[in-house]
């Protein structure tokens, strides 16, 4: 009884982890490693199990690494991945700037306003993502509620280019994952002990130092969070860049949209989502380590 | 008590009118909302004293010691630290180190770097402190566990780093709430002879809560006792335990018999209690002569009765009984004796027989006398 139990509770959660994850990995690993071909699907070789034994040989010899040979010769895919990574790094500080103080101010708000404060912050969730970033373009296009709001004010005589600019990809990214980086902090600092605070106030730390010697190092764990969640979609986000970004802003979920549904290249857009995952494995496994070495230190 | 080792006599400021207490509560008041935690409270507190604070859960002690650590303000009133308004100083710059009573230490901290905590803030030699967090962790007994996260030590051990924490900066006062709760009894007694060492190295002043009545009379200088956000009683521990100014004192701090009845003064003044039709009155020490026929409570402290099988000759006070039970606590046993009337009188007696041969037992009907000087009249 127990052994069905156990085997249920690991099998449900791996099944899942197989049919949704590892499959699909699959499929566009094998798509990857195949070649372009003006056909329906557009790759060739495709596996025909009715040739038997010998087919499935001959199948697996016209798979090669080609795709990734050309990735690496074309600058484009390179400079592609850096611009995505600095960009995600960027948004990720810019977000924890905003979000830091906004989850500091959740916890310190009196209780009976703490639901109120959550429900704002996810508030934005209960309306369609594109509708939010087309939201955006209204305001901040030339003519755009921002600039007329300057405008007005005599703050700028001309109109600001914002929109199809890296700021406006910035803007809409920190806008996004903001909620992201605001709740795994909140739950850190909401479950820090005041008393905590007032011990090393009366230990004779002012208020700030208090808190970059508590409070900080305390939250630590929801930061790093709080940046991973950023972070990973950030790396691969396609709308925010198409829709905010200009020509020059070059992103690779850009890139990999246009390969697939521009170029119709499968098998190269497959080779640049492999890539992406790796890129974005290394990060997840560093995060998993730290969640580790945390458990089994506070145990 | 640790005072009366003074060379130059007996430790009693509170005595002398020369003397400028280093704390002064005037009618300070807390409310919390419309609860009122302080109730307009009045308290000097003198310079190296051990001043402790005793009283039920919830009768405002930790309040009090956080108006004192700069972490609440008083809702009225004003409290005096070396005769200057506190109100407007903040707890970082106050020369107050406070003990928690949830010990708060930082998690991320080893034991070492909690005890450093303070120091490093503070204007010591960083050559020093490695020096003074040792003598702290050697006095505590931690040497072992300076490398430990709080998570990873015991309860007890907790509770001695947030001592040693508080002590390490030798403030001018310190506030101790509960510091030796969960110790052991032989480690708590170490430590409140450790404490007491401390006191008299450093002149720090003390102020601290304790719920052990035992360790209050061992270490205090004085003894407040609280109740419900008042004060009932400041005095040494012998004058809280001997003549305690109300029922509630006699009661709180140890154990006590009481007898309820109307006062009576005879012709020199001598108070007595009447305590029910055809039964002699009780002869007691009064500290404020009330009226005659006041109500009234007399109280005497069990080890004050002496118990025995023939009625004595020459007392005034002096009732019989059967004993009803018999609490053996191996070097004293507490005789509990019911009179006809059905009122259960404490009698206290040194074991200095083995119990086989002791000459009386349950059932046994027995005399009980005490004193004229024995009990105290308490008129509330
Ligand atoms: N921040 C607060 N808000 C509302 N009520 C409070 C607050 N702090 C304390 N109280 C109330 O004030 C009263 C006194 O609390 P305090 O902590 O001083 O008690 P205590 O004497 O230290 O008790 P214990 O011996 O259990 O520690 C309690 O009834 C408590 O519920
Ligand atoms: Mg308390």
């Amino acid at each position: 009884m127990t052994k069905l139990r156990r085997f249920i509770l690991i099998f449900v959660p791996y099944s899942w982890l197989v049919i949704l994850f590892l499959v699909p990995f699959g499929i566009v690993l094998k798509i990857s490693l195949s070649d372009i071909a003006i056909a329906r699907p557009p790759y060739t070789p495709i596996l025909d199990l009715s040739t038997g034994w010998a087919g499935f040989k001959e199948y697996l010899s016209q798979l090669d690494f080609e795709n990734f040979v050309f990735l690496a010769e074309d600058r484009l895919y390179f400079l592609a991945y850096l611009s995505s990574l600095k960009i995600a790094l960027i948004s990720t500080v810019l977000t924890l700037i905003v979000g830091y103080p906004i989850a500091y101010g959740m916890a310190k708000a009196p209780n009976h306003w703490r639901p109120t404060l959550m429900m704002l912050v996810i508030l934005p969730f209960w309306t369609s993502f594109l509708i939010r970033v087309y939201a955006w373009m209204g305001i901040l296009s030339q003519e755009g509620f921002l600039n007329q709001f300057l405008l007005w004010t005599g703050l700028t005589s001309a109109p600001l280019t914002i929109l199809n600019t890296d700021i406006a990809v910035y803007i809409g990214i920190v806008y996004t994952y903001l909620p992201f980086m605001i709740l795994p902090i909140y739950a850190t600092l909401e479950k820090l002990d005041d008393s905590l605070i007032e011990a090393a106030e009366d230990l004779g730390c002012s208020r700030l130092s208090a808190f970059w010697l508590v409070t900080a190092p305390l939250s630590k764990p929801g930061v790093i969070a709080g940046c991973f969640l950023v972070f990973i979609p950030a790396l691969g986000e396609f709308v925010i860049p198409s829709l905010l970004g200009g020509s020059d802003t070059i992103m690779i979920g850009k890139v990999l949209w246009d390969e697939f549904f521009s170029n119709r290249d499968w098998p190269v857009a497959s080779a640049v989502a492999i890539i992406l995952l790796l890129l974005l494995v290394i990060p997840i496994i560093l995060f998993q380590r730290n969640e580790q070495k945390n458990r089994e230190a506070n145990q | 008590m640790a005072q009366t080792q003074h060379p130059q006599g007996v430790f009693a400021p509170w005595d002398d009118p020369a003397e400028k207490p280093i704390i002064r509560f005037q009618s300070v008041s807390k409310h919390f909302g419309d609860f009122t935690a302080i109730d307009d409270l009045t308290l000097d507190i003198y310079s190296r004293e051990f001043f402790a604070l005793l009283g039920p859960s919830g009768c405002g002690k930790t309040t009090l010691m956080r108006m004192l650590a700069g972490f609440e303000a008083p809702s009225e009133g004003t409290i005096l630290l070396d005769d200057k308004d506190i109100a407007a100083v903040p707890p970082n710059q106050r020369a107050v180190n406070m003990m928690f009573q949830s010990y708060a230490l930082f998690p991320h901290l080893n034991v070492h770097d909690n005890i450093a905590f303070g120091l490093k803030r503070s204007s010591m030699p960083k050559t020093e402190i490695p020096a003074r967090v040792d003598e702290m962790l050697r006095l505590t007994r931690l040497e072992k566990f300076a490398k430990r996260k709080p998570h990873q030590i015991s309860g007890g051990q907790r509770q001695r780093v947030a001592l040693a924490r508080s002590l390490a900066k030798a403030p001018k006062l310190l506030l101790l709430d509960e510091p030796l709760g969960a110790l052991d009894k032989k480690l708590r007694n170490d430590t409140q002879f450790e404490l007491m060492d401390i006191q008299e190295r450093t002149g720090t002043t003390f102020v601290i809560v304790t719920h052990d009545q035992e360790e209050a009379m061992t270490v205090a200088s004085r003894i407040a006792v609280m109740d419900e956000g008042r004060i009932v009683q400041v005095d040494t521990p012998d004058r809280i335990y001997e003549t305690p100014n109300a029922v509630y004192v006699a009661d709180f701090i140890g154990d006590v018999n009481l007898v309820h009845g109307k006062l009576h003064n005879d012709d020199q003044g001598r108070p007595s209690v009447h305590w029910g039709e055809g039964r002699t009155p009780i002869v007691g020490s009064m500290m404020d002569p009330a009226p005659a026929g006041t109500e009234v409570h007399f109280a005497v402290r069990p080890e004050k009765i002496n118990i025995g099988t023939e009625r004595p000759r020459d007392v005034t006070n002096c009732v019989r009984g059967k004993i009803l039970d018999i609490a053996y606590l191996g070097n004293i046993s507490t005789y509990h004796v019911e009179l006809p009337s059905g009122e259960v009188f404490k009698a206290q007696a040194t074991n200095s027989r083995r119990i086989a041969r002791r000459s009386f037992t349950w059932e046994d009907t027995v005399w009980l006398w005490w004193s004229d000087t024995a009990g105290i009249i308490l008129t509330r």
